[in-house]
């Protein structure tokens, strides 16, 4: 029965139920991790790189290339610059377990 | 390659993407959150690649390639540069650049796609469909742009970060956003390069305007806005394309931004809209004065140290004076001591504290702080009224008890009441208001001694004193 259905109508539906999405999980986010939310969701919306992909892979390669080969360069800045700073930040999060466990045997010794 | 194995493909990349978020409701899997969005994206990239070269173009136009790949490479390098040697402290200026990557990534794939929609699988001449989605797209990259550099050069302190405002301010704004849309709308039915260059020119400029009136104390809710919009830009140059993984995960990115935007905003207590008309704490402050001269007790780092090695609890209230002065590490070394000497040591976190949404706490977490002694506002409330001491270390607005007193400029916004503390230590570098102009009654309570200098420099004072 949608077989006929416009691909904006379907976009229109992917995009209603992303937001939902996004909603209810990022609510369920520590506010101690939001500053890696900031640098995670940079990375995500690096995504963008996958559209700067294709506008950089014309059939004819004329100026309209090399815009999209910027946009890819741009793009590229985001997905790693964003995933290993999120990555650093959550690093140090995670530093103090095996210290404290150690600070615990430690209390426990003496 | 099938287009239904590449959307198949999309979907497991968009729930790597959702476990990612979903990850960081914890310390303890946000690392393992952080794997699947790279997984995630990997496979994004990589099929997006090949659909590139088995789907849209048949000839094997290596130039292509090679700009695909170097473009990667030289991005990649430059982010992982990026990534590798920022301070913690610099952490907002980083976010807002990146911000404005994705704003003009997204311009200019908007740019090559007026140019050229076959190259991206689209229609010749363009679908009006599609001529809609990607002017949204466009002018919201524009806007991201524009306005994330502003936010960046604020941040960064190469722009001074007092708001700039001019009389007929928002008329200004609404008429460039009216004539964007006019431009727009132009472009909608069937016009060419001359009403899309010219919207993206207003686009631009609008985004300058739209953040050079808010001021610094503001910038958490400005760079969780333009997170959003970031997001939103995305999604919108995803509908024009037809490409479910951008808008899905740029819907993921919008909602993100305008969620903390929220929370920012609440923990003012004040308007989303009356953050972006901007303005705050640009006029001098209406102080709420009771008259008569006050009284300051100032004292050493050395009195500050015998007080709090005396106590049996200490709470820090870190803001952004912290942040500015590089002080975690010595803070932390602070924190250590008393706590040899059987001092409760516990930090209390305001939303807004700092220049971004959870600033505090990654400065905290850089210098090893274990995460179970930070609590958020809610949480550490309770505890100042039984707590010997409450340590400010460079924050002012968010322990401003007048927030509890009707008429007050701050009335209503939630703060973290170090008053109750039975003595509150407060370190600043000089007696000026803080951003909202507001005079601190709490700087003149009888049980309140304010260390003034550096707040490094004063911590490590402290620190030597304690021995």
């Amino acid at each position: 029965m949608f077989a006929g259905v416009d691909p904006v109508v379907v976009n229109l539906f992917v995009f209603v139920l992303a937001i939902f999405v996004g909603y209810h999980v990022v609510w369920n986010v520590t506010p101690a991790l939001h500053t890696p939310l900031m640098s995670v969701t940079n990375a995500i919306s690096g995504i963008i790189l996958v559209g700067a992909m294709l506008a950089a892979a014309p059939k004819v390669f004329d100026w309209g290339g090399w815009v999209g080969v910027l946009a890819v360069a741009l793009a590229s800045v985001n997905v790693f610059g964003g995933f290993l700073v999120t990555r650093r930040m959550l690093e140090m999060f995670k530093k103090k377990e095996p210290k404290k466990a150690e600070a615990a045997q430690n209390a426990k010794e003496a | 390659m099938s287009i239904n194995l590449v959307a198949l493909c999309y979907l497991i990349a968009s729930v790597c993407f959702i476990l990612a978020l979903k990850g960081l409701s914890h310390p303890s899997t946000a690392r393992r959150g952080n794997v699947l969005g790279i997984i995630g994206m990997a496979i994004a990239v990589i099929v997006t690649f090949i659909v590139a070269y088995t789907v849209l173009s048949h000839n094997s136009a290596t130039t292509n390639v090679v700009g695909i790949i170097a473009g990667i490479i030289v991005g990649g390098l430059i982010g992982s540069f990026i990534a590798r040697w920022v301070q913690m402290t610099q952490m907002p200026e980083m976010v807002a650049a990146m911000h404005s990557l994705v704003g003009l990534a997204a311009v200019l794939i908007a740019v090559t796609t007026v140019n050229n929609p076959a190259a991206l699988g689209l229609p010749v001449p363009l679908p009006t469909g599609n001529r809609l989605e990607l002017f949204i797209g466009a002018f919201i990259g524009a806007i991201t742009f524009s306005g994330s550099v502003i936010a960046f050069g604020k941040l960064s302190g190469k722009i001074r970060s007092a708001p700039v405002v001019y009389p007929g301010q928002h008329w200004v704004n609404l008429l460039l956003a009216v004539a964007m849309v006019g431009f727009g709308a132009w472009f909608f039915l069937g016009g060419g390069w001359l009403p899309f260059i010219v919207m993206l020119a207003i686009a631009f400029l609008l985004g300058v305007l739209i953040i050079i009136p808010i001021g610094g104390a503001d910038m958490p809710v400005v760079i969780s806005m333009l997170n959003s919009y970031s997001g939103w830009a995305a999604a919108g140059i995803g509908f024009s394309l037809d490409n479910p993984m951008l808008i899905i995960s740029g819907s993921l990115v919008g909602s993100s931004g305008a969620i903390l935007s929220y929370i920012m905003c609440k923990a003012m207590n004040r308007g989303f809209i009356s953050v972006i008309l901007g303005g705050f704490g640009a006029e001098e402050g209406t102080q709420v004065t009771g008259g008569g001269q006050k009284h300051v007790k100032s004292g050493s780092a050395d009195d500050a140290a015998f007080i709090m090695g005396n106590a049996e609890s200490v709470i820090i209230v870190p803001g952004y004076g912290l942040a500015v002065a590089r002080a975690q590490h010595a803070v932390k070394e602070m924190a250590d001591k008393l706590r040899e000497k059987g001092v409760l040591v516990r930090y209390a976190i305001h939303p807004v504290a700092g220049r971004m949404p959870g600033h505090m706490n990654v400065l905290l977490a850089e210098a090893e702080v274990p995460y179970d002694q930070v609590f958020e506002m809610e949480d550490i409330n309770n505890e100042f009224s039984t707590s010997d001491v409450a340590l400010i270390l460079g924050a002012n607005d968010v322990v401003n008890p007048l927030a509890e007193e009707k008429g007050s400029p701050i009335y209503g916004m939630p703060i973290l009441e170090a008053h109750k503390a039975r003595t509150v230590i407060v370190n600043k570098r000089s007696m000026a208001s803080g951003y909202a102009g507001v005079d601190n009654p709490l700087f003149y309570l009888d049980k309140t001694m304010m260390v003034f200098g550096d707040a490094k420099k004063v911590v490590e004072d402290i620190v030597k004193a304690i021995e």
